[in-house]
């Protein structure tokens, strides 16, 4: 048994008993705690699989934003233990997700392990054909080019979800601030570091960004990072959170998916096809797309972690 | 040379781990949460720096070794900042007001 194999199997090991302990942990934040450490150790598991694209994304999306929209709603429910008490469903409830989760994860399980071997791959024609669309990593290929469509739908679906939250807003708030709870004390550790650390950080978020086109990156880990920025700005109460009628609020929000939208359609008349990117200008015509979706993707997780406005509308 | 790098990597990766073991331990041995948020700092600062320090003597050139540097920084700012937070909010009279 080599050093290696011992390796992958500890941090194997430690995945699935991190998983276990998220699901029997009596208390929410605990859990949360485990499920952000479970979502790290998986991103640890995609880059020994040689997926580094895989583990930026599980490290941005699903440890740390998902993680910090469930210690927002944790807080939200801590308030109120007698709600929180309501919230706890009931065992058949619980047996029930319990079954369905072991269906789903027995049927991946399956589909993995009856693979053929060699797995059937699209990997040598998504190498093929990435001189056409001047760029150097091929998942971003695959994103922007050969499968653009998908993006698009996971940029929309992001806006939805913020349309969602938003909708949960009583009508005396609607145009509101979001009322994401900050830190009071103004000498205090956070707002040295929400001093500190942001230039830094849209530093490293817009190079994610860019880099993505040859190495691993792109538009949704910068965005994590960009966000998680305007969002350690806004908890160490050195901006607020927008009133979320603004004009220039909702055109950030929508700028990406109707930019993506707008050459998508343009793809019809310049290459045949909704989508298609004539072969001479795929490269400038992705980053045009990218940038706007990087800006709007960015705004939109910082507004959902910030929450349902709670706030009347000023004026 | 090659032998020279590479024995100074282990000693300084190894003492790193060290410190992130006695860190752990103290994580779970000590009887508060200001002790044990005082054991885990020095894991982080102390164990991760000499794993960054050794780790130096294998890189490519200048930029990943400045890259090195800048992920120890970076977790020093981090673990500075959140330990602090922690401990504030962690006070037996709570966090001032």
């Amino acid at each position: 048994m080599s050093l290696a194999f011992a390796l992958d199997a500890i941090l194997g090991l430690a995945v699935l008993a991190v998983a276990a302990w998220t699901i029997v942990a009596r208390d929410a934040f605990a859990a949360i705690v485990g499920f952000v450490a479970f979502g790290l150790l998986l991103a640890l598991v995609w880059v020994r699989l040689a997926a580094p694209d895989v583990a930026l994304t599980e490290a941005a999306i699903g440890s740390g934003v998902t993680g910090g929209l469930l210690v927002a709603a944790c807080s939200h429910l801590r308030g109120d233990a007698a709600a929180a008490g309501i919230e706890q469903p009931r065992a058949i409830l619980r047996l029930a997700a319990a079954v369905a989760c072991v269906v789903v994860t027995a049927g991946l399980a399956a589909i993995v392990l009856l693979l053929p071997d060699p797995a059937p791959t699209l990997a040598p024609q998504a190498a093929a054909q990435l001189a056409q669309t001047g760029l150097g990593n091929p998942v971003t290929a695959v994103l922007m080019a050969y499968r653009a469509i998908d993006t698009l739908l996971e940029v929309v679906v992001l806006l939805l979800a913020l349309v969602g939250i938003w909708s949960l807003a009583p009508d005396r708030f609607w145009g509101g601030r979001p009322g994401l709870r900050q830190h009071e004390d103004p000498n205090g550790m956070l707002v040295f570091l929400a001093r500190l650390l942001p230039p830094l950080g849209v530093l490293v978020g817009i190079h994610l960004f860019w880099v993505g086109a040859v190495a691993p990156g792109g538009e949704f880990q910068g965005a994590t990072v960009l966000a998680a920025m305007w969002l350690l700005a806004m908890m160490a109460g050195l901006v607020d959170a927008p009133p979320i009628d603004r004009r220039w609020l909702r055109l950030a929000l929508v700028a990406g998916p109707a930019v993506f939208l707008a050459i998508g359609l343009a793809g019809f008349a310049v290459a045949g096809a909704f989508l298609a990117y004539p072969p001479d200008h795929a490269k400038l015509l992705i980053v045009i797309i990218e940038t706007p979706v990087t800006l709007s993707i960015a705004a939109t997780l910082g507004l959902l972690v910030a929450g349902p406005p709670e706030r009347a509308p000023p004026g | 040379m090659r032998l020279v790098l590479d024995a100074l990597t282990i000693a300084a990766v190894s003492a790193g781990a060290f410190f992130f073991l006695a860190g752990t331990v103290g994580l779970l041995r000590f009887p508060d949460a200001l002790s044990r948020l005082h054991a885990l700092t020095k894991a982080d600062n102390l164990g991760l720096g000499l794993i960054v320090f050794g780790l130096l003597f294998q890189a490519e050139g200048p930029l990943t070794a400045l890259k090195l540097i800048g992920v120890w920084l970076l977790a020093l700012l981090a673990g500075a900042v959140v330990t602090q937070l922690i401990a504030l909010a962690a006070r037996p009279d709570g966090p001032p007001a």
